[in-house]
């Protein structure tokens, strides 16, 4: 174990083996050359991996499985690395396989409505090819451009647009993955339901732990007839939280509905110029698709709802440029943020909509304790709270002052009946709040599980769900959450 | 909210003692799905006295129910604040429960085009095999902590856990529904849904009785009037009662004691020539088929077209109701039913022979 080898294979001897599957300049042992692969989207997380590989068929998944199966050699999967969660941080003796060479787009039937995707393929690639069909896959995380399809089943990701659509879940039919011992299963089927127990839903969000995805069918939908934004701007917060609540009370489910408070939103108009009203305190963009008739309907209800709820202003846009403005704003929010402090620290967790004004104004208040701004863009509609946590990394002490802070934000959630992730997923992050979000029997059961698929815990070991001892530490801490109202350990459900 | 009953504690005692005494069970909800799946050999354990609203919140689009509550009873709760189960879950019987339906994974007219039973589900309370208490999910929209163990549970057909409550996102009931029947040979009816499934029209409901197509337009009233322009057909004095008939096979089709068979299809199939007559629902996605042809006949077309099939009523041999698991996959099926049932004791035998 001396250069952080595996298990039981060596460094050089793991090397010599890739080699006979792949070609040279697709096995990458230098560590120099393995520095683009030490962290994902959260980038306060490093490690080197031992090795990385790019197969491009899969035949040579397969193989490389096989062997590190042999050798209990750790993998971790990675697509694009923008995962905010350091689900495919890397393992110092582990093998990170990356699928970015698995980027073709296999087959697009327009009369089935569906695709068949390697699982590097980017997000957006697969609406971009289908559009002259007048089709579009659904699910948009922020990060479309850049994400792979093969990260957004690993994280069953969202977007703006599933409040109304869904996340990947309700998006895809088929899976074929490679487990860890290295056998090929197809997953799901082209038809709506499969036999037996639901392992679609099952590996949707699994975070790569039960089974490395190498090919995604994806439905495709018909692109709307009409779509209709509509911007509306708050002097407060909290009555623009509330707005949220009485557009889906009126029995509308508009097919987006977002929030920017104003340290975002000004943030996002000096990145972008989307058009926003600078001295707002907050903004909501909703959107509403489909036919004409419906279209107008419901955005003659909602803009009138927004008045009643107190928006000083609200705007619709006037075109599709001005759409696609008022979106890119929000669309562009991170980095947009990321251009206002040294670093930001992007949370992720999911509250009942009713509790949104109160959760906003309490992160508003541990702001000020911990003397760190955040700002708060997020799917309102849908009570997913991205929080982002300005901070500086360079400045001592700085950064473990935003994780505790981002902890509190989380166990916030739960105490208010959420939970620490809507779409980001738990990866390395947020091992400590699960702890908080489960019982220690139910972390037992998600580790039974866990073995059903991969008995020797090679799999992207470590993320996800914590360890026992980690949890009997972290809650011996005494965080007060624990003993507060709402904890569950213990606790009658 | 009539009948209000926490038996949480009730049914962790029987299940305690039934895995000291290693004795399978046969969970039972309203009893009204008992003619689906296979036979078990085991001690009836009631559950639908653990029954009631637990919380419904309209504007949270969220309601948590304990699993033996009476679907009927859902359905009237949320039709008063004019919201529903959009999956339009069939019930088999005035006494179907909620738990019944998730744990049967079944649903209606509008799976298609709204989403699944397992696609509404957020939250489950359930117990394990070693009698836990455990909770997965929970009531908000969008919810990643952990493996997505409440989805696994719809469809499990009660093999993984007993279901003690379930959380749903409910949905508003459209404003308006309008139901066209237009006449069109079996291939004609395929490709016309399909042809309309590509296009932004407000369909929520397709199926092909032989002869007519059956088309459902839902949402605003100038949506569906002008979906309807585009649709064409008529209406008829029945209106919109055949999806209610269809849903709860109550319609003439299913009037037989001969083997009805559910074949689950990518939606383009074209019509397949079998024994016996069809009924083709979901946009062509599901067929029903009225016929004595032996199962692999059956099975081996639906395969053959990237579907399966399973028996679902009048099965001659309750072993097979299910589309046979192969080699990994079933191997997987087994190490998971021990992940959560170590003992064995949750309705051995009701989905698959061996567990
Ligand atoms: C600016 C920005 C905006 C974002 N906006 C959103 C948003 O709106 N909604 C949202 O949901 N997320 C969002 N994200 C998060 C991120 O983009 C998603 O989680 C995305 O799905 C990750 O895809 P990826 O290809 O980058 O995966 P990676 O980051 O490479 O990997 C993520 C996880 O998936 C696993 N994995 C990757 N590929 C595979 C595979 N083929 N098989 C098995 N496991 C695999 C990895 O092991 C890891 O655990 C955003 C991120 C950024 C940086």
């Amino acid at each position: 174990m001396t250069d952080g080898a595996g298990s039981n294979l060596d460094k050089l001897r793991l090397v010599a083996a890739l080699h006979s599957i792949l070609p040279p300049q697709a096995v990458i042992h230098d560590t120099e050359a393995l520095r683009p692969y030490e962290c994902d989207g959260l980038s306060a997380y490093r490690q080197t991996p031992l090795v990385a590989v790019l197969p491009e068929n899969q035949d040579q998944v397969v193989q490389i499985m096989q062997l590190c199966h042999r050798y209990e050699i750790p993998v971790v999967a990675r697509g694009a690395a923008t995962g905010l969660s350091g689900g495919a941080l890397p393992l110092a003796d582990g093998l990170l396989l990356s699928l970015a060479k698995f980027n073709r787009i296999l087959d697009i039937d327009p009369v089935a409505r569906t695709a068949r995707v390697e699982p590097g393929v980017r997000n957006l690639a697969i609406s971009e090819a289908v559009a002259s069909m007048g089709l579009y896959y659904a699910p948009d995380p922020s990060s479309q451009i850049a994400c792979t399809i093969g990260g957004n089943v690993a994280e069953n990701s969202g977007g703006v647009h599933c409040l109304k659509y869904g996340m990947t879940v309700h998006n895809i039919l088929q899976l074929k993955i490679v487990t860890m011992e290295g056998e090929l299963l197809t997953i799901g089927s082209q038809s709506l339901d499969t036999p037996g127990y639901d392992l679609l839903a099952l590996l949707t969000g699994s975070e790569g732990m039960l089974g490395v995805v190498i090919e995604v069918t994806v439905k495709l939908l018909p692109v709307p007839q009409r779509a209709q934004v509509m911007l509306a701007a708050f002097d407060d917060v909290e009555r623009a939280a509330t707005a949220v609540g009485e557009i889906i009370a009126a029995g509308i489910i508009p097919s987006g509905l977002e929030m920017m408070d104003g340290l975002a939103l000004r943030a996002a108009e000096d990145f972008v110029h989307a058009g926003y009203p600078t001295d707002a305190a907050a903004i909501l963009l909703c959107e509403v698709d489909g036919t004409n008739e419906e279209v107008s309907a419901a955005a003659m209800r909602i803009r009138d709802l927004l008045r009643a709820q107190g928006a000083v202003e609200v705007r619709t846009a006037r075109n599709d440029a001005e759409r696609i403005s008022f979106w890119k704003g929000r669309k562009n929010a991170f980095p947009a943020v990321g251009r206002i402090a040294p670093d930001y620290y992007c949370m992720d967790g999911t509250v009942p909509r009713k509790r949104l004004a109160e959760v906003l104004t309490t992160i508003g208040r541990l702001s000020s304790e911990y003397g760190l701004p955040v700002a708060n863009v997020f799917h309102a509609g849908d009570g997913n709270l991205h929080p982002l946590i300005l901070y500086d990394a360079n400045q001592p002490g700085e950064l473990m002052c935003a994780e505790e802070l981002g902890a509190e934000i989380l166990e916030l959630c739960v105490r208010v009946g959420g939970t620490i992730t809507g779409e980001h997923g738990v990866g390395h992050e947020k091992l400590h709040q699960m702890c908080v979000q489960f019982t220690s029997a139910e972390l037992e059961q998600f580790r039974a599980l866990k073995k059903a698929f991969d008995p020797l815990g090679l799999l992207n070991p470590g993320k996800a769900i914590p360890q026992p001892r980690h949890c009997s530490e972290y809650r011996t801490l005494g965080r007060e959450v624990l003993t507060a109202p709402g904890s569950r350990e213990g606790s009658p459900p | 909210m009539s009948r209000e009953f926490d038996n949480t504690i009730e049914l962790q005692q029987a299940v305690i003692s039934a895995v000291a005494q290693s004795r399978p069970l046969n969970l039972t909800g309203g009893n009204s799905k008992a003619f689906y799946g296979g036979e078990i050999q085991g001690a009836p354990l009631a559950l639908g006295s653990h029954s009631g609203v637990v919380n419904y919140e309209p504007k949270e689009l969220v309601l948590t129910a304990r699993a033996g509550t009476p679907l009927q009873e859902i359905e009237a709760v949320l039709a008063q604040q004019k919201q529903m189960l959009a999956f339009e879950p069939p019930h088999f019987g005035d006494n179907a429960t909620l738990g019944g339906t998730i744990a049967c994974g079944l649903s209606g007219p509008r799976r298609p085009y709204a989403g699944s039973a397992r696609d509404f589900v957020l939250g489950v309370r359930i117990i394990n095999g070693k009698g836990e208490i455990l909770r997965f999910g929970g009531e908000v929209m969008k919810n990643v902590a952990g493996y997505d163990v409440s989805r696994l549970m719809c469809g499990a057909m009660g093999t993984l856990g007993i279901l003690l409550d379930i959380s749903l996102k409910v949905l508003p009931m459209p404003q308006t529904e309008i139901t066209l029947v237009q006449e069109r040979s079996p291939a004609q009816a395929i490709s016309v849904v399909n042809g309309f499934a590509s296009l932004p029209l407000p369909i929520t409901a397709a199926c092909y009785d032989g002869l007519k197509l059956y088309l459902r337009l839902s949402g605003e009233p100038e949506a569906v009037a002008a979906g309807r322009n585009l649709v064409g057909g008529s209406t008829t004095p029945e209106g919109n009662r055949i999806w209610f008939d269809i849903r709860e096979h109550q319609h003439a089709f299913f009037d037989s004691g001969q083997p009805l068979w559910r074949l689950s299809l990518p939606a383009h199939t074209a019509p397949i020539e079998l024994p016996g007559k069809q009924l083709i629902d979901w946009g062509g996605a599901q067929r029903w088929l009225v016929s004595d042809a032996p199962a692999a006949t059956i099975r081996q077309a639906a395969e053959g077209r990237g579907g399966h099939a399973t028996l679902f009523r009048n099965a001659r041999n309750r072993n097979e109701v299910f589309h046979p698991l192969t080699g990994s996959l079933n191997s997987l099926h087994l190490q998971l039913k021990r992940a959560f049932d170590p003992k064995a004791i949750f309705n051995p035998g009701r989905l698959y022979p061996d567990f």
